[in-house]
């Protein structure tokens, strides 16, 4: 593996979660349990899309095989796509989504604040904007994580059980290998080991004024960074790539 | 499950140009904090403002309607109440 490799394999980790997330959020897009909510969850997607964008079209430039941000969005197999599993999984209730969105916006937001140090401009370039959009990700989901916790006691109940479910994805979001060692070298990756910490006191902050438990002893899931997908990308991508499969090339 | 509606809240965007806030519109939250949020959501989504305000709508006290006649009528056969009446001095530009 070649300097080049690493960073289209790297960039695509980043812009997989964006698009995969993205792809998710927005199936909420009329089925929001209120309008307001509906429409924050829909500019949340759009956040996220937009970010997808941004980081496939420098993958597709640091790739350099003439494939375009839309080729690699609409026209790889699953095994090929990069997401943590946290990002795939399924919208389930309120409380899934938004405990869901708030184990992946802790942990975007310090590795957008990593990011925007990186020795490579563009993908410095990129976190920078995207932090923006994170934090206030950020805010929102974490705002509903303790509303919902403190809240009723089914409302408790409900995103308790959401934390416990998903909690199994959460390590995978700091998975490194050698992609990153040789990245982390020339001072282009994010050292995610240092991450861990600062992710699980911030979450823990959070889940104490939600009164929620953080979980412990859980088995984690990995395989999503190197392309071993939970049964539900296959369902998500079956209907993101639909228009493109039956009509390739097809604009609008 | 509660059936049970959220508060109404008024909002108020002061665009980028203009010096007050002004009322764009309402929306439903349970509380402060979200009625912020959302309206930054619903409001502000074209880049409309750069600050908010919400105010809960039941806080808000309204003129009654079948009093306008009372309140507001009586003002318009009162001209003199607009300056119009001053002799304006040579040499006085920018009125």
């Amino acid at each position: 593996m070649n300097r080049e490799q690493a960073l289209f394999e790297y960039t695509l980790r980043i812009a997989d979660d964006s698009l995969i997330l993205g792809h998710r959020v927005s199936e909420w897009c009329g089925h929001g349990p209120i309008l307001e909510e509906d429409i924050a969850m829909t500019n949340i997607a759009l956040d996220l899309v937009g970010q997808a964008t941004n980081f496939l079209e420098y993958a597709a430039k640091v790739d350099g095989k003439g494939k375009t941000a839309d080729d690699l969005a609409f026209l790889r197999y699953d095994r090929d796509y990069r997401n943590a599993l946290l990002v795939e999984q399924k919208n389930g209730h309120f409380g899934d989504t938004m405990a869901r969105q708030f184990f992946f916006d802790v942990f975007r937001k310090l590795f957008f604040e990593g990011l925007t140090k990186s020795t490579d401009e563009t993908l410095a370039a990129i976190a920078e904007k995207s932090l923006k959009e994170t934090k206030y990700h950020l805010k929102h989901s974490s705002e509903w994580v303790i509303r919902l916790g403190d809240g009723t006691e089914e409302s408790h109940q409900k995103i308790q059980e959401s934390i416990n479910n998903l909690w199994r994805f959460t390590e995978e979001l700091f998975f490194s290998n050698d992609v990153d060692t040789m990245l982390l070298e020339s001072g282009i990756a994010v050292d995610l080991n240092a991450l861990y910490p600062l992710w699980k006191s911030q979450v823990a902050h959070v889940l104490a004024e939600a009164t929620l438990e953080i979980p412990s002893g859980t088995f984690q899931q990995k395989g999503g960074r190197t392309g071993f997908h939970s049964e539900h990308l296959g369902y998500l991508l079956a209907e993101m790539q639909y228009m493109q499969r039956a009509y390739p090339g097809m604009e609008w | 499950m509660s059936n049970k509606e959220w508060p109404l809240w008024e909002v108020f965007i002061r665009s980028k140009q203009g010096l007050s806030h002004k009322h764009v519109g309402s929306l439903r939250a349970a509380d402060a904090e979200m009625a912020i949020d959302n309206a930054r959501d619903v409001y502000t989504r074209r880049s409309e403002g750069i600050s908010i305000w919400v105010v809960e709508s039941k806080l808000v006290t309204a003129s009654d309607p079948r009093e306008a006649d009372a309140l507001f009528d009586p003002a318009d056969s009162k001209v003199y109440r607009h300056p119009t009446f001053y002799d304006v001095p040579d040499g006085i530009s920018h009125m």
